[in-house]
């Protein structure tokens, strides 16, 4: 039993700064989590309170099932892996590995086969002399996964470990870190703030937004069921198209700024709440996906800004005449923020992104008809944010 | 057939570029800085006519070691007695006393200030900040009077050097420095606070240990005012007293003998300052291939 179960867990720093406001989360046995959120959300801090690095300011946590809120990072009984590695410059890649193996007293011979075995799991064999200055990016990630693990800790905590390597080195790490989690078999808290890194690492993702735990679950049910406009915009590359509609008096029509969109019975008995929204102004969502250049129904005519041809797919950016909603630190990972900014630059309102099939016979400055896949369009309310059942 | 001579003009072109005047300037300097040290050796080689006889005595005709055989005897034989053996073990013992001591308390020091969090904190480097910048010499009076219970003896010619604001400045700006991820993963590993400071932080901090360690070595080697208030007695000594009294207590001074005594306390100083210095420049080397 290694569960990390965190309960109402808050952080206040003394100069009053609250970093986390009451968390409830339960990593369990064998569990790989993962939690994602913006730059300054308050993930590392979240997961250096389960290191011991940072105190908890009330709450409680338990690791296996015992209160550890007064235990020292070393009474834990948990491994960490670091951004930066933090390996020790003047040990040798063996030393680095049973250094915590070492300080626990355990027999030479022990130690040498746990080092041995490592060093064989991460192929790090023949640089077990080796210092890590001498490593590249990625045998230093694989010293670092490899001080974690002659532990045999209770639980894995890993703080953006990937982010310092390259991008195809992080892909392949990636596949690597949980090949190892799921040999090793224990909970494991991974922080990043790469969203697609995120989706495809973990068996649950918690997405985080300034202290505030958002939502956690499955990658798919968070893309296919946001709880609030926030995680909606943040989970997805290219993100969610998000525009402010307003629906008719009678609760069946959305106005989107000059055009019209007739909502489907079907999409009021997913969400019977929505007939509550009869007059009011809602966020309405739609994933670049949901919209086809072929196909029936619904359609929103837009603009087309630019096009990005990705061989398989085409990134069409097109402007509408209705407002955007606009996520205030959406963050994400920086190529996101790139393309949006370039995608901005261009023209004010070529906000809005569809992901069509390649070769399609489009060019800039077409206005064309998208279908509309109701039936996946989301609705929030515009005050709240939150997601409309 | 035209090669040739492009070339040539070409490598006079490159020549030309050198900075000559900058050169000119250096050297100039360098003779300057290098000169004296290097009269110092030869004239200590040297009868003391031969020291005396101006810059002629810089190009000598004959070299002797009677300076030094002269010194290795007991020598002050006018009015007190001492071996040059016994200066050494004087100015090392002080020396020790002050770098190891001095390393000890003002790397602790030094890492309290960068790495922990408490009241006062700031208060606290404000104040070594500005016992930086107060001379020894201010404060020579109130501590030969705070200290005066002590005189001669060996440990009051170390006391008030161990803890140096300076070395303690050096070491705060070294450690804010490393990386504190170093640290928390010792933490993690279930190093407590000391181990980590011996098994961690200190075998990468290496470059401000040497740096420390030659500064504050050439400082109380060759100190002279605070001995020379602290110490009557020739059995506690250190070598740069000796050196003064041999002077003043000649009739007629020897400078022969005068030049070799220097060459002895010059020469510690300088190994001291090779050894480390050679660790000093493999610890910024592993600290660059760290990346």
């Amino acid at each position: 039993m290694s569960e990390i179960v965190l309960h109402n867990v808050s952080k206040t720093y003394d100069n009053g700064y609250a970093a986390i406001h009451n968390i409830d989360l339960t990593v369990k046995e064998g569990e790989f989590m993962v939690v994602v959120g913006p730059s300054g959300c308050g993930k590392s801090t979240l997961l250096r309170m389960v290191a011991g690095l940072e105190t908890i300011t009330s709450g409680e946590l338990s690791i296996g099932g015992q209160v550890v809120n007064d235990f020292t990072p070393g009474e834990r009984d948990l491994a960490m892996v670091f951004q930066n590695y933090a390996l020790y410059p003047h040990m040798t890649v063996a030393k680095n590995i049973a250094y915590s193996l070492k300080l626990r007293k355990l027999p030479k011979d022990e130690i040498n086969r746990r080092v041995k075995e490592a060093a064989e799991i991460l192929s790090l064999t023949e640089y077990l002399d080796q210092r890590p200055g001498r490593l590249s990016g990625g045998q230093r990630q694989r010293v670092a996964m490899g001080r974690a693990i002659v532990r045999e800790p209770k639980a894995f905590l890993m703080d953006e470990p990937l982010s310092n390597l390259d991008a195809k080195l992080r892909v392949q790490m990636r596949s690597e870190i949980l090949q190892i989690q799921r040999r090793v078999g224990v909970a494991t808290l991974y922080v990043t703030h790469d969203q697609v890194e995120a989706m495809t690492m973990g068996d649950r993702v918690t997405v985080l937004r300034a202290g505030v735990l958002q939502q956690c679950d499955t990658a798919q049910n968070l893309y296919d069921k946001p709880v609030n406009v926030f995680v909606a915009a943040f989970v997805g590359s290219p993100s969610m198209n998000l525009l402010y509609a307003k629906f008719d008096n009678d609760g069946t029509t959305l106005h989107i700024g000059s055009q019209r969109l007739t909502i489907p019975h079907s999409v009021f008995a997913q969400r019977p709440s929505l007939k509550a929204f009869a007059g009011r102004e809602i966020v309405f969502g739609i994933r670049p996906e949901d919209l086809t250049l072929e196909g029936s129904g619904e359609t929103l005519q837009g603009r087309i800004g630019h096009i990005e041809a990705l061989g398989s797919e085409l990134i069409v950016h097109f402007g509408l005449d209705a407002r955007n909603y606009v996520v205030e630190d959406k963050g994400g990972s920086t190529e996101e923020v790139e393309e949006m900014l370039e995608a901005t630059a261009l023209t004010e309102h070529v906000r809005n992104v569809a992901r069509v099939a390649p070769r399609s016979q489009i060019k800039p400055g077409d206005s064309i008809p998208l279908h509309v896949t109701m039936e996946r369009a989301h609705f929030f309310d515009a005050s709240t944010g939150k997601s409309i059942w | 057939m035209t090669l040739v001579p492009t070339s040539r003009k070409r490598r006079r072109d490159r020549l030309d570029r050198r900075p000559w005047g900058v050169y000119a300037i250096l050297l100039v300097m360098m003779l300057l800085f290098t000169f004296p040290v290097y009269y110092l050796i030869v004239g200590s080689f040297e009868t003391p006519a031969q020291t005396l006889d101006g810059l002629r005595g810089a190009a000598p005709t004959s070299l002797t070691l009677a300076n030094y055989h002269s010194l290795s005897q007991v020598f002050f034989s006018q009015t007190i007695t001492g071996t040059l053996k016994g200066f050494y073990t004087v100015s090392s013992l002080v020396s020790l006393l002050v770098v190891g001591g001095g390393l000890f308390v003002n790397s602790l020091a030094g890492y309290g200030l960068a790495r922990l969090q408490f009241k006062g904190r700031r208060t606290l480097l404000l104040l070594v900040i500005v016992l930086v910048i107060i001379p020894f010499e201010a404060i020579a009076v109130p501590l030969y009077y705070m200290l005066s219970g002590l005189r001669n003896t060996l440990v009051v010619q170390a006391l008030p050097f161990i803890g140096s604001a300076f070395s303690i400045y050096l070491f705060y700006t070294f450690f804010l420095a490393l990386p504190p991820q170093l640290e928390e993963a010792a933490k993690i590993d279930g190093a407590g606070p000391w181990r980590t400071f011996a098994q961690i932080i200190l075998p990468n901090a290496k470059p401000a240990f040497a740096s420390v360690a030659i500064l504050s070595f050439i400082q109380i080697w060759s100190s002279y005012l605070w001995p020379l208030m602290m110490t009557q007695s020739p059995n506690v000594y250190p070598l740069s007293i000796a050196i003064g009294n041999l002077l003043r207590q000649q009739s007629t001074p020897n400078y022969g003998e005068m030049f070799a005594f220097g060459v002895l306390l010059v020469v510690p100083m300088a190994v001291f300052f090779i050894v480390f210095q050679r660790w000093f420049i493999r610890s910024v080397a592993s600290l660059a291939v760290k990346g």
